[in-house]
């Protein structure tokens, strides 16, 4: 079921008289293919769950519209739109078993819809045993461990073969090793059902790793929409850039002179294309490469081995951050007794930025 | 012994002393009493031990008019109370506007002496030289005829009994179960409302299972207050309750101690054991069923 999001804006009253009411989510458009996994990336407060909650119902939107399909279901109840949602708690009932939880949307039901006992058995069996629960059906959630919570959760949100499918942080309680493996599993649930998944998170490595597409949110504006892997690798501006990638990309202030970006006084990049003046340079840790007559110089603090690779931490002038990280093979681990350290910079790992708006300034690679 | 268990015990030792004389050697006490036969108050004799102050306290029909009357009451008022308080509950807790105010008055009888709700439902019931009360007012205005609730036949001053008990415990019970309402986490109504579950499967698969524990809670605490009932009856109809056919099992304890009967404390040991055996009897039943309904 294709999602199309339409204008989508709410406005939260102004707790005090005085205040300004708070906008949580900001002309928010974008089409959701059918049979995807979306994730709706983005710091707390910016937006996402209000529009995780837009699309499920909870909350109406102040403006714009929704589309499943082609069905305007913007004035919907959340009941009516087949959607199922799992909680960022789960909020599995605590006094009924596994098998009763899943069966409680299909009791729900009413009307000429509801199936009959049997079936609504079978149906309950059958989530259960697409997220590899089938076995704990007797089972109370308070006997289960986090992760299984969360299967159940997805089961229950399942069983009613929902056109769309909705997580909400749905990771954040599970445990570093957990959240590993559930990831792989949200991945694999939806693949398996086809059904257009979208599930918000602020942590970036989870967005990127199962998505099909991420949605890149701050203050209630969409940043950017794109392939992780796109994404990533050509940041629309300064936030985007910043929030992705560990370790984070390493900010500059310099400028443009001449076609050369100038940092400080060392001219470290051809940049073809770019108006001279000043410019925020951002440059992912992986594109330095160690280079003895290396254009861009730094003063060495120390070298972290990481085992795959390296980690050099050095200073510079026009760094905004404290340190600057990079990152380099290990076998290229330079001597930590050096004080200067210099590198030669991939230019597609380079990005500049306006310094006022903080929008991409492109140059020709 | 060790050196911080002697300390443990030395903390203790005021709690203990105080209990130890003013709860326990009492009650041991009343053990006794109530085995001992023709006990002298005077001589501190008695003159015999057995069951015979039992076997009279259970074949005097004052007792038995009096566990007749204290049954009646926590049969009907502790499921008429909770009941109406879990409406009540539920309904300040789906308004938003005035629900503090609300809260208040409900909780008023709460915090208002015994005898001046008595003197409210004197008001409300009682017949004399200048009025017939305001609930005969209402009731000649409907045309029906006029019962007098305080003197008169034994249903209306059941009724008015029981109403007066409803009356007085329900503050708290509504009080406890708002405050469990309020805690039911607002993800699980969420969650039934994308499953489209009806307000009523909501209430009866969510809700109530989700506050269980504190409706058994007041239904144990309202079964051992109902059979400890004594005030109330004496505000309502005061204290020659067995004149006026409405002892309750306390009152009958009390009567045999000090009223115009009084003087037998062998007589109230038995019957005052007795109300302890049954209060013990329905808790443990109390206790089993909700191990057995009570969720989580």
């Amino acid at each position: 079921m294709k999602v199309v999001l339409k204008n989508l804006t709410k406005r939260f009253p102004s707790r005090t008289k005085k205040g300004d009411d708070v906008i949580a989510v900001n002309d928010f458009n974008f089409e959701i293919p059918d049979g995807k996994l979306i994730g709706l990336l983005g710091p707390s407060g910016c937006g996402k769950s209000t529009t995780l909650n837009l699309i499920s119902g909870l909350e109406a939107p102040t403006s714009g519209q929704i589309f499943f399909g082609d069905d305007d279901v913007t004035r919907l109840p959340p009941e009516n739109r087949g959607v199922g949602l799992v909680f960022q708690n789960y909020a599995l009932y605590p006094h009924l078993t596994v098998q009763d939880n899943i069966l409680f949307p299909l009791q729900s039901m009413k009307g000429k819809n509801k199936p009959g006992k049997q079936e609504m058995l079978d149906k309950a069996r059958e989530a259960a045993r697409l997220v590899q629960i089938d076995e704990l059906m007797d089972r109370k959630p308070s006997e289960l461990s986090g992760g299984q919570q969360q299967r159940v959760a997805i089961a229950r949100a399942l069983v009613k073969m929902p056109r769309v499918l909705l997580l909400d942080e749905p990771l954040s309680n599970l445990d570093a090793r957990l959240r590993l493996q559930t990831r792989e599993e949200i991945r694999r649930i939806q693949q398996e059902t086809g059904v257009t998944t979208i599930f918000v998170t602020h942590d970036q490595d989870e967005a990127m790793s199962i998505s099909d597409m991420i949605v890149v949110m701050k203050a209630g504006v969409v940043q950017q929409i794109g392939q992780p892997q796109d994404v990533y690798d050509d940041p629309e501006n300064l936030f985007v850039a910043t929030f992705l990638g560990t370790p984070p990309i390493n900010v500059f202030d310099g400028r443009v002179a001449n076609g050369m970006l100038m940092l400080g006084d060392q001219a470290v990049l051809p940049v073809k294309g770019a108006p001279d003046g000043p410019v925020t340079a951002a440059i992912r840790p992986e594109g330095f490469v160690l280079d003895a007559a290396g254009p861009f110089r730094c003063a060495l603090q120390r070298v972290e081995v990481m085992g795959r690779d390296t980690s050099v931490v050095s200073t510079h002038p026009a760094s905004r951050n404290a340190v600057v990280r990079s990152i380099i093979p290990a076998r290229q681990r330079p001597d930590a007794a050096l004080e200067t350290v210099r590198f030669s910079l991939m230019p597609e790992k380079v990005h500049l930025f306006d310094p006022e708006t903080g929008n991409r300034v492109r140059f020709d690679l | 012994m060790k050196q911080n268990q002697m300390k443990a015990w030395l903390y203790l030792l005021p709690a203990i002393l105080f209990l130890g004389v003013f709860m326990v050697y009492p009650l041991i006490d009343v053990l006794v009493y109530s085995f001992e036969e023709k006990y002298n108050f005077v001589t501190q004799t008695s003159q015999g031990i057995g069951l015979f102050n039992y076997a009279k306290v259970l074949r005097d029909h004052q007792f038995l008019d009096a566990v007749k009357n204290t049954f009646l009451l926590v049969i009907i008022t502790v499921p008429l109370s909770t009941g109406i308080a879990l409406l009540i509950s539920l309904g300040l807790n789906a308004i938003k506007p005035l629900r503090k105010m609300f809260q208040t008055i409900y909780f008023l009888p709460y915090v208002t002496n015994t005898l001046a709700v008595g003197l409210v439902f004197m008001v409300l019931f009682k017949t004399t030289d200048y009025s017939s009360g305001l609930i005969n007012s209402l009731l000649s205005a409907l045309g029906m005829r006029q019962v007098d609730f305080i003197d008169g036949p034994y249903w209306a001053k059941m009724l008015v009994l029981c109403l007066y008990t409803v009356w007085v415990v329900m503050p708290f019970k509504v009080l406890i179960l708002t405050s469990a309402l309020a805690s039911v986490d607002q993800e699980y109504y969420n969650a039934a409302k994308m499953d489209a579950a009806s307000p009523w499967r909501v209430f009866r698969k969510i809700t109530l299972p989700m506050i269980s524990p504190m409706i058994y809670y007041l239904v144990i605490t309202g079964f051992i207050g109902a059979f400890k009932a004594y005030s109330d009856a004496v505000a309502l109809f005061g204290v020659e309750l067995g004149k006026a056919g409405m002892n309750t099992m306390v009152g009958y304890v009390y009567d045999s101690l000090y009223g115009d009967r009084g003087g037998y404390p062998s007589y109230a040991s038995a019957a005052a054991l007795i109300l302890f055996a049954i209060v013990l009897t329905i808790t443990c039943i109390n206790l089993l069923i909700s191990k057995k309904r009570v969720r989580y």
